[in-house]
């Protein structure tokens, strides 16, 4: 009789019995892979562990993070945790927003056809070929909005026909936006105003002089919050 | 009853927001206000011509699905290049099942398009609903007796199946204008092609073409040349800029139908092109000939 705490997956290929219930990264962690990148926050949040599966019986490949999607009897899996796409350099603060900066620097968005195919990629559920369309006639404001729970894995760009770099030219527009498209929160004002005026000066060159042992001292009792605190 | 919706495309909300926005006052005006699409994507930008070329027919489908959401049976459209591309394609999947229930099965994530949605140009709307006499009654005179080439390119008119209007003998554009006080001036160039893209990396064609159709218009008589089009716009207002010494075609305004319009119905000059404004300042009669 089958054990039913485990399951049958297929990792690049070939099964490995693994406890059902636990995530794809616990899995393959548990069948003996050790990651040394692909893995990073475990937490949903820092995109490192994007991860292509395809459910048994189905012929559609879907796309998650490791950490977060959790193992199915018979689902084929490999991870697909970095993407080699060009990210554009540029000086954030020289760029002028009133122009299509986004189709100056990521050019190959004008080759989107609508397919939809990174939207089908994306393990956060964000409506990406939207933005990119919106990229294309120069809305900042939407694209920043629209790609706001991006997380980087670049999946999209994995699976483009068009080979667009939609997470790239999307932390572009957010960046854009953020210092032309939103109001500057005073608070950051006036905080920016106190470090320039040397506020913290001296506790920063207290630090920098101290000895490793007393900095190792200082890390380890520094103060931490509790976790399940209240407002955490 | 038709219910509408409209579609901007992409240049109306970066390079040629002029278009919308003067379009968007004029129709406001005549009540018939452009209710834009929530959600849309570009058009397509070219008709596909290779028969099984269905992947680039999906971007317009997805914009009429798009309409087909809001319950729409309309779109209106005031780019010409997107009026061209998306008409095609609602025709080619109208008379080809095959093709619509294969693009249909590829977007899998939508509803499928059920081909009930009519793409309608902002000028087929002004003549066939709203009409000359309405249009002729909100005018203002602003743009009495001032002379005016209607200039059409080619994807208002070719192919004939989709012309707005005789794709030899073009009249829509400048009866609407000249409801509203101009003096339409014909001129043989009006549907000649100003290059189009050509001016990417062969921009002496575009010039070199573009330059004749304002020749052509210049030697009608033509003061002001309207466009319905971001690119043909471009393009003739490329050939101004660099070739205007010739021919005097640096003396020629050239501006949007809908600029004109929008200036014809009393928006302010604030809001007109800056060589649009100065042009109709220019005629405006001074205190003693009133």
């Amino acid at each position: 009789m089958p054990d039913p705490t485990m399951t049958q997956i297929y990792i690049m290929g070939k099964a490995y019995d693994v406890p059902a219930g636990v995530t794809i990264m616990d899995a393959m962690e548990y069948a003996g892979y050790r990651f040394v990148r692909g893995a990073g926050c475990r937490s949903g949040f820092c995109g490192a562990c994007g991860t292509v599966y395809r459910k048994a019986g189905e012929y559609r490949l879907e796309f998650a993070l490791a950490c977060q999607e959790m193992v199915q009897p018979g689902m084929h899996l490999t991870q697909l945790p970095f993407t080699p796409a060009p990210r554009a350099a540029y000086a954030l603060g020289e760029l002028d927003p009133t122009e299509n900066v986004l189709l100056q620097y990521y050019p190959e968005i004008a080759r989107c056809v609508a397919c939809n195919t990174c939207t089908k990629a994306c393990p956060q559920d964000i409506e990406v070929m939207d933005y990119i369309q919106a990229a294309l006639r120069g809305d900042l404001a939407r694209v920043a909005e629209l790609s706001f729970d991006c997380i980087q894995c670049g999946l999209c760009a994995m699976r483009c026909p068009a080979d667009i770099k939609h997470y790239h030219l999307a932390q572009m527009a957010r960046r854009l936006h953020g210092v032309s498209g939103s109001p500057i929160p005073a608070h950051l004002t006036a905080r920016r105003a106190e470090i320039e005026a040397g506020a913290y000066d001296a506790e920063l060159d207290a630090l920098m002089t101290l000895d490793l042992d007393a900095l190792k001292a200082r890390y380890a009792a520094r103060e931490i919050e509790k976790e399940n605190e209240e407002g955490s | 009853m038709t219910k509408t919706r409209y579609f901007p495309g992409c240049s109306l909300k970066d390079t040629a927001r002029s278009f919308e926005t003067s379009a968007r006052s004029v129709m406001e005006r005549l009540q018939r206000p452009l209710v834009e699409l929530e959600r849309w994507n570009c058009c397509g930008t070219v008709y596909s011509l290779t028969a099984d070329d269905l992947m680039h027919h999906v971007a317009s489908i997805r914009n009429l699905i798009r309409a087909q959401e809001e319950g729409a049976d309309e779109l209106v459209v005031l780019c010409a290049m997107c009026y061209n591309t998306l008409t095609r394609v609602a025709r080619r999947v109208g008379a080809d099942r095959e093709a619509l229930d294969k693009i249909n099965a590829f977007m899998n994530l939508e509803p499928d398009y059920a081909g009930g949605v009519t793409v309608r140009h902002v000028l087929q709307v002004l003549r066939d609903e709203i009409g000359w006499d309405r249009l002729a009654s909100e005018a203002e005179g602003m743009l009495d007796g001032i002379p005016v080439a209607g200039y059409y390119g080619c994807t208002l008119l070719r192919p004939k199946e989709i012309a707005i209007d005789d794709p030899e003998r073009p009249t829509v554009m400048t009866d609407a204008l000249e409801a509203v006080g101009a003096e339409p001036v014909r001129f043989p160039f009006a549907a000649e092609c100003c290059g189009s893209y050509q001016t990417v990396d062969r921009r002496d064609l575009s010039l070199e073409r573009s330059y004749r159709i304002l020749r052509a218009a210049r030697r009608a008589g033509a003061e002001v040349v309207a466009t319905a089009c971001p690119l043909c716009q471009h393009n003739l207002e490329d050939a101004r800029r660099q070739l205007g010494e010739r021919d005097g075609i640096g003396s020629l305004t050239i501006v949007y139908f809908t600029e004109l319009l929008a200036a014809a119905l009393g928006a302010p000059p604030e809001r007109l092109p800056e060589t649009l404004a100065a042009r109709l300042a220019a005629r405006a009669p001074t205190e003693g000939e009133r």
